[in-house]
């Protein structure tokens, strides 16, 4: 009887908690987006600017997922297959973008690619523009989501050793071979949720990206920075509008999440 | 079976992914020679936070005028931020044709970076600022704390809102507006208008990087009793919401002009000199005086700034950056440099 009131405070709490500080928010958002109706809502998120943002911030999450998921793939495998030195320098740089400050992984980039910076002279012999332009952007975004697929993987791979890969090296498999058939089956689920963050996080990416932005309308605005603009010109509603389409491309990811995650687990049943 | 699938099909998807990035670059060396295309032409103004509503407006009227002139159809890429910021993006590689600044001392830093060449000052009328302002005071409905000038601003429980005049223009002509009226009180010594300013800036409860940061602390989340803001941008805040808010003019301030240059390192880069000369220039027409004054910018023009004199207080004392300060040179030397009179008050 004792245990069942506890449980139910606790689980109160939880709800009540997750209510007020995840659900309210996301609400209002939404509330506020639709106030002025339908209509009001619809040009805001149809707006030119508005569109350019998305189609930019789509194709920098797209870029830092298909980077970070190969770049996070050979780090944990390197970091949990193999021995050698250095091994545990590597782990720890691979986490400095979870502890740095967005401003600052913003700033490095101007430091090394702006007009002052010293890459530039060489970026401007070969006519390429990296800050201010759209690739300052998807560096950024890079940068800042760099660890969340390895850091997904590591633990898995760890867990699951190197055993049944040397067995298969034994047996005659070669590289390829070993990894699609004995390793990834183990990874799959870390590696789909460790990409599934990282594409809701490169798709949110504010700091860093507004450090390297320049904040040129239809060039180089994502989503996120796109809502700060019509905030910051009084424009409220088509702000939330924007914003809530942010909240939807991210309920719409954790769906997705929920549904392969599911789909595996009954797999793997069978 | 089903584990070879979803591989290859990730390698695919990789693979599209970073040909797009391979193009994405390549795409990059190919765009400056577009905007040579005789039929279209393609400028970008960074300019600073409360410009947004001018240039919108003010990009069509130029675009229409340009069709008109050259047959060529010009497009306005608009950058807004806090000046300071603005000025400092372009310095480091954000390439802007023209820069529209809240400051000359902001273009000046492009000037000493051999961005923009010497004499910008001289190159259009009126020291290159086509339109003025100044600083007034925006109270909540009813001025409930009897705000009426700069003295009102030191009393204690009165809470300030101004942008931080390290990053933003129109914060740097606040802090000087409130030093020159602190100096014109009877037996002011340097050293009283060091305390004055230094309890003004106590009263500050939040210290945006930009204006227009200020003005949404102070109008949208309700924050202080007071904002100073730019002329134009409290009668844009009055706009917007209607019966909420009332301008003070105080008795003295001081003749705010944002200045305009062209960017001639990266106009000459990209072949924009002609239309980039000719965005600033148009600036002067009637009909841009006009839309300036329709946004709260006094105009420059003497003729049509009377046009607008039931909007704007023309009796206003005003301060000026060169008769009362010496220039810009000197004056973010004594004041915002680093270490100058604004830390000095600041810190403690």
């Amino acid at each position: 009887m004792k245990g069942k009131i506890t449980r139910w405070v606790l689980v109160g709490l939880g709800v009540l908690f997750i209510a007020l500080m995840l659900l309210l928010p996301l609400a209002a958002v939404l509330v506020y987006a639709l106030r002025q109706g339908w209509a009001t809502f619809l040009s805001a998120v149809t707006d030119t600017y508005a569109i350019k943002a998305l189609q930019l911030t789509l194709l920098a999450a797209g870029i830092t997922l298909a980077i970070n998921t190969v770049f996070g793939l050979f780090a944990a495998w390197a970091i949990t297959k193999f021995r050698f030195r250095g091994k545990q320098a590597l782990t720890t740089l691979i986490d400095i973008p979870f502890s740095i400050s967005p401003i600052v992984a913003g700033l490095v980039f101007i430091v090394v690619f702006g007009r002052i910076g010293w890459a530039y002279p060489l970026l401007e012999a070969w006519n390429i523009k990296i800050v201010f332009a759209v690739p300052g952007i998807v560096l950024a975004t890079i940068f800042v989501t760099f660890p969340f697929v390895s850091r997904e993987l590591i633990p898995l791979m760890q867990a699951s050793g190197s055993d049944e890969e040397t067995a298969a090296a034994l047996m005659g498999a070669r590289g390829l071979r070993i990894f699609r058939r004995v390793t990834l089956p183990h990874i799959k689920w870390g590696l789909l949720y460790g990409v599934i963050l990282c594409t809701a996080r490169a798709l949110g990416e504010f700091g860093a990206v507004s450090v390297v932005s320049g904040h040129l309308r239809g060039k180089t605005n994502t989503l996120p920075l796109h809502v700060e603009i019509l905030y910051s010109e009084f424009r409220l509603t088509a702000a939330f509008s924007v914003a809530s389409v942010l909240v939807v491309i991210a309920v719409l990811i954790l769906i997705l999440r929920n549904i392969v995650e599911h789909k595996l687990k009954r797999e793997e049943r069978l | 079976m089903r584990v070879k699938s979803f591989f290859s099909k990730k390698t695919v998807a990789l693979s599209l992914a970073l040909a797009s990035f391979a193009g994405l670059f390549s795409g990059c060396v190919g765009s400056d020679s577009d905007t040579k295309a005789p039929e279209t032409i393609a400028i970008t103004n960074v300019s600073y936070d409360p410009t947004r509503e001018l240039y919108e407006q003010y990009n069509k009227l130029f675009a229409a005028y340009w069709k008109k002139e050259k047959g060529q159809d010009v497009t306005v890429t608009q950058s807004h931020g806090g000046s300071g910021k603005q000025a400092r993006s372009v310095l480091e590689g954000n390439e802007a044709d023209v820069v529209t600044l809240a400051l000359e001392g902001d273009i000046d830093e492009l000037r000493k970076a051999g961005l923009i060449e010497d004499g910008w000052v001289q190159e259009l009328e009126k020291n290159s600022a086509p339109y003025t302002s100044t600083i007034v005071f925006l109270v909540r409905k009813g001025n409930p704390k009897g705000i009426k000038d700069w003295d009102d601003l030191v009393k204690p429980g009165v809470e300030v809102i101004t942008p931080d005049p390290k990053s933003s223009g129109g914060a740097r002509w606040n802090f000087l507006a409130a030093w020159a009226f602190f100096g014109k009180l009877t037996g002011a010594t340097e050293e009283t208008q060091k305390e004055q300013i230094k309890a003004l800036y106590s009263n500050v409860t939040v210290l945006d990087s930009g204006a227009r940061g200020s003005t949404t602390t102070f109008v949208e989340n309700g924050q202080g009793d007071v904002l100073l803001a730019w002329e134009n941008e409290a009668f844009l805040s009055l706009k917007e919401h209607p019966g909420d808010f009332e301008i003070i003019t105080p008795s003295l301030s001081i003749l705010a002009q944002p200045s305009v240059a062209v960017v001639d390192a990266n106009a000459k880069k990209h072949g924009t000199e002609e239309v980039s000369k000719a965005y600033l220039a148009y600036l002067y027409s009637e009909e841009a005086q006009r839309l300036a004054g329709q946004n709260y910018y006094r105009p420059s023009n003497a003729a049509i700034l009377k046009e607008f004199d039931t909007t704007f207080d023309l009796q206003i004392a005003l301060v000026s950056i060169d008769g009362d300060f010496g220039g810009w040179e000197a004056a973010t030397a004594k004041f915002f440099a680093d270490g100058a009179i604004f830390d000095q008050i600041y810190k403690k």
